[in-house]
């Protein structure tokens, strides 16, 4: 199966915007199993310089799977998600994410192309807060491991 | 927590290196809170099946525990401007109680005028070199 190159440049809005919460921030530091006090504590987030708890820098990998799923998920693209692998991830922020973001997103795919028996699909969210300000792209690249 | 200012570094400045445990809970955990269930993750028969030699880490476990050596350096995780990394091996967690290590360090590779300062990151796995070109801007305050 081959990815369609007739998608390249094709973006994907999230149905619905993507709300940042206190309690998914935890569940999200107790998983990597960091417990940095900037996550978990309003008081310590806030001596930082921070209205409320900040998200971990991984955190909006959340919201590129849930882009890339998007796509992934159109049989039309031609990935065979079981020989996905993830190649590279990027994040660039104008600010970190916290408690209380109501985050809009579109993901695009930005790159298609094959190597080496393999097949390479690169995509980018870009996740603004409701007033319009940019905080964070994500990019991403699968691997479609050839068989 | 102590932070650490623009002033204080140099290039060349070491990162004190950490090391993480990877255990098939903790695989189980991130699948939870991260929505990526890929199978691959904790499923050794389905691993396997295509072609890998067990279960792998979630590559952002990875990079979350690498980041996490810049975060707890800085004292601040929200200085974390830019963050790139390619995964250049899988991390491979046995199924048992010790699991796998992930063992990261970091250096100041450049120092910029507008305040941040450029680290590159290593993380290795069971002799692996399991992130390439594995690098973060942080803001650092004057």
């Amino acid at each position: 199966m081959a990815i369609n190159p007739d998608y390249l440049g094709r973006e994907y809005p999230a149905p619905e915007a993507y709300e940042v919460t206190r309690g998914k921030i935890r569940e999200f530091a107790e998983a990597i199993n960091d417990l940095n006090p900037a996550y978990l504590d309003k008081a310590s987030a806030k001596a930082l310089g921070y209205a409320d708890v900040i998200a971990p820098p991984t955190f909006p990998v959340i919201l590129g799977m849930a882009g890339s799923a998007l796509a992934l998920a159109d049989p039309d693209l031609g990935v065979d998600f079981s020989r996905v692998v993830h190649g590279d991830q990027s994040f660039r922020y104008s600010r970190p994410l916290r408690a209380g973001d109501v985050l809009s997103t579109v993901t695009r795919i930005t790159d298609i192309k094959v190597l080496g028996g393999n097949e390479l699909i690169t995509m980018e969210t870009v996740a603004e807060a409701a007033d319009g300000e940019h905080v964070v792209t994500a990019g991403m690249m699968l691997v479609v491991r050839g068989s | 927590m102590s932070r650490i200012s623009h002033s204080d570094v140099e290039v060349g400045t070491q990162i004190p290196e950490q090391t993480f445990p990877v255990r098939r809970l903790d695989l189980v955990r991130y699948a939870g809170a991260s929505g990526d269930f890929n199978p691959i993750h904790w499923n050794e028969r389905f691993a396997k099946s295509v072609g890998l030699p067990n279960v792998i880490a979630h590559g952002m476990f990875t990079m979350a525990e690498a980041g996490r050596v810049v975060t707890d350096w800085t004292g601040d995780p929200g200085s974390v401007v830019d963050y790139s990394v390619r995964f250049s091996a899988p991390v491979v967690v046995p199924d048992d109680d010790e699991g796998a290590e992930i063992t990261v360090a970091g250096k100041v590779k450049a120092k910029h005028e507008d305040g941040t300062v450029t680290v590159l990151l290593t993380a290795r796995s069971g002799g692996a070199k399991v992130l390439a070109k594995a690098s973060a801007i942080v803001r650092l305050p004057q």
